[in-house]
Order: structure tokens, then sequence, then C-alpha cells
């Protein structure tokens, strides 16, 4: 860590100083694996309307945003937390809704491949 | 294929990922440093695990050139290692954070050289069907 950064930056809240910046780089972490979440879940959702529109494919539709939306809910619970001198560790069911997010998706598209 | 841990261990190791007390009963809360980077190695093994999930729903939805089975096997592939994957990002964040807690050294895993060469046959295989026309 020997970058410069912005006294504001590198200032936390509560006036205590983290030099390697270790919660907003997890922070960040966060918003881009939901970032490819979303992209992970577009394409699934497509996948899932590549059998048409009927009552099935739209389920199929609802679930993979309802995925996305839970995990979206988990990165942003966990974002909150980091806004703390010394965030806590990962909750491992924070990790598990995280994992099974991904697993849905995967499942719900893999039901509708042509 | 995680480590050099026999299977007896494995079964104890989902039941830690629910159970977050029996977690942090486990020897002493490491720097929390030290846990925000093994959370931010589970993620970019996650977001490795949506790209493989997302790379299957695109072999599927745009090699439409291919045959079926051919195209239907690679869309699986992808999928299944995706899904291997994001099992392996909890399980190895879990055993990371609990070695932490036990100051014991970090598990050692062969996962990344299976991923690695895992991809590069399936990116041979891409070039083969998209380049070269085999199997379409």
């Amino acid at each position: 860590m020997c970058e410069r950064v912005p006294e504001g930056n590198a200032r936390h809240r509560s006036g205590t100083r983290d030099p390697g910046l270790q919660p907003e780089r997890t922070r960040l972490a966060w918003r881009r694996t939901t970032l490819t979440c979303a992209v992970a879940a577009s394409l699934a959702g497509r996948q899932t309307l590549s059998s048409g529109t009927g009552p099935l494919p739209l389920l199929g539709l609802a679930l993979v945003v309802l995925a996305w939306l839970a995990f979206l809910g988990a990165a942003h619970r966990r974002i909150r937390t980091m806004d703390a001198p010394r965030p806590p560790a990962l909750s491992p069911r924070a990790a598990v809704v995280a994992v099974a997010c991904v697993l849905a998706m995967t499942l719900f598209g893999a039901a509708t491949l042509r | 294929m995680s480590g050099p841990r026999p299977s007896r261990g494995a079964l104890s190791e989902v039941r830690l990922w629910f159970a977050p007390d029996r977690l942090r009963a486990e020897g002493r809360t490491p720097d929390y440093r030290f846990s925000l980077a093994n959370e931010r190695t589970f993620l970019a093994w996650l977001r490795t695990a949506m790209a493989l999930v997302g790379g299957g729903f695109a072999v599927d939805q745009f090699l439409t050139d291919t045959t079926r089975p051919l195209r239907i096997a690679l869309a699986l592939v992808l999928l299944a290692g995706g899904a291997l994957c994001a099992l392996r990002a909890i399980n190895h964040w879990i055993r990371c954070e609990r070695a932490m807690r036990r100051g014991e050294d970090l598990p050692s895993s062969r996962f990344p050289v299976v991923l690695g060469l895992a991809v590069g046959v399936v990116a041979l295989g891409m070039v083969l069907v998209v380049a070269f026309g085999w199997g379409v």
C-alpha cells in the first residue's frame, strides 16, 4: 500500500485509519460481484425465455430475478456492516445465501437448455 | 479435490456453513484484515463461478450453428464447473477462516490447477468448434 490516498478517503468516519483500506476494498468487491451476478442473471433470464413466453418460462424468469434480488440483499446487508472501523468477519449464513443464489440461477437456467 | 484432508472432514465443514457459532467457538478471532482478505478471495472465486455459469448460458444461446448434443454438452460442462466452483468457494473460505482462528497453516488446494486445466481444455474445444467448424 505505497500509493498515496486523499486524506478524506484514508480517514474513516470514526477517526481510526486503515492504511490498507480493507473495508472499502471489501465493499467494492461485493459491488462488483453483484454486477457480475447481474450479468449472469441476464443470461440466465434470457435462457429461460428461449422456449417462448408461456407461464413456465415466465416463472423461471421470475425465479432468476428473485435469486439476483436475494444476492443484492445479502450484498447490501454485508456492505452496511463494512461501515465500521473494524468490521466483523463475514457470517457463514451470508456466504451460504450468496452461493445458493448462484446455484439457483444455474439450475433455473439449466432446466431450460434448448 | 480441495485439499489433502480426506472426506472425513468434508461433512463437518458443511455443518460449519450453517453453524456460525461453531465457527466462532474455534480458536481466537484473527486480525479483521485477514478475515476481510479471505472474504474478498471468496468473492473472487464466486465471480469466477458466475463467469463460468454465464459462459454456459452464452454457449447455448449464441453457438447456434453447432449440433445440439455438442452445444448442450459444452453448456452443461461450463454450468457444472460453475456450480462446483461456487461450492468450492464457500468450502475453501470456511476452511481458511477456521485455519486462521486456530493459528494453523492455510489449507493447500489442487483446485486452481484442475480448474485452469479444465478451462484450457474447454477453450480449446470452443476454438475447434467455432474457428474450424468441428461438430457443425
